[in-house]
């Protein structure tokens, strides 16, 4: 998974690179958790475009950080979901919690 | 007459979390053969998925135990068998139940069953309490017959 930070927006954005099973999850997990408790973001983007597989360990994942996010009053969301990801989002119903984004991020925001 | 084409196979591992990308790739690899569609793939990866999860983190709790995977080919129709030899299920129609789940805590959806029946044309769930627990899922290839139809009509030219 690769994360980058814009400052400019406090907007953290987290592409997920790994197939996503009860396996991975549990890393994406904690490298999620450290990043938003070091940003503190006002925005959280998770970005599947890289994504091949998804199993349900990606439903808990999506509500697990959403729970997190709001703790320290950040918004979460998501953006390029592949086909099958939507399927699985879909069947969950978080997609009505969890607003699906066009990902535009400003040239001028530096990363950090 | 049409011949009908049948093959099996047979899958042991131990119950590792790593163990489920192996699983369902062995099994994308197996239902190959009947050509399915990238979504026909996509969902039969998922429920293979979801059921040797549900052996590795219920029916064994993260012990160790050996994960048991049975498939068969017959005509267009793919047949996967999942067992385990683990804590088995006390209620299942509880256990289905969109959004149950007995482990909230390591952030489980509850959605395990539920897409293996949506995913697949037919789950039958098989458990017994301490001895352990067997689901066998059924799926019809429907782009197959697309595809012989396709076949036939080229060499009819």
């Amino acid at each position: 998974m690769e994360s980058n930070f814009y400052e400019k927006d406090k907007l953290l954005v987290f592409k997920i690179t790994n197939e996503i099973d009860d396996c991975s999850v549990q890393k994406i997990r904690g490298r999620a958790d450290y990043e938003i408790e070091r940003y503190m973001p006002k925005r959280v983007v998770f970005d599947f475009d890289s994504v091949t597989f998804m199993d349900s360990a990606g439903i808990g994942l999506i509500i697990g950080r959403y729970k997190f996010a709001n703790m320290i009053g950040a918004k979460l969301e998501v953006t390029n979901l592949t086909q099958s990801v939507k399927k699985i989002f879909d069947m969950s119903g978080i997609l009505k919690l969890i607003p699906v984004t066009d990902l535009t991020i400003d040239k001028r925001s530096t990363k950090v | 007459m049409k011949e009908v084409f049948e093959n099996e196979m047979k899958l042991e591992f131990i119950s590792k979390s790593s163990n489920e990308a192996f699983a369902r790739i062995t099994i994308a690899a197996f239902v190959s053969q009947l050509d399915p569609n990238i979504e026909e793939l996509a969902d039969i990866k998922t429920a293979v998925s979801e059921a040797v999860t549900n052996c590795i983190i219920h029916g064994y709790e993260n012990k160790q135990g050996i994960v048991k995977i049975v498939s068969k080919l017959k005509d267009n129709e793919i047949i996967i068998e999942i067992s385990d030899n683990g804590k088995g299920i006390e209620n299942i129609d509880i256990a289905k139940e969109p959004l149950y789940t007995t482990k909230p805590n390591l952030e489980r959806s509850g959605m395990g069953f539920t897409i293996m029946e949506s995913f697949m044309d037919k789950i039958d769930v098989e458990s017994i309490v301490g001895l352990g627990t067997k689901i066998t899922m059924r799926k019809t290839i429907k782009s197959h017959s697309e595809n012989e139809d396709e076949f036939e009509i080229i060499t009819k030219d």
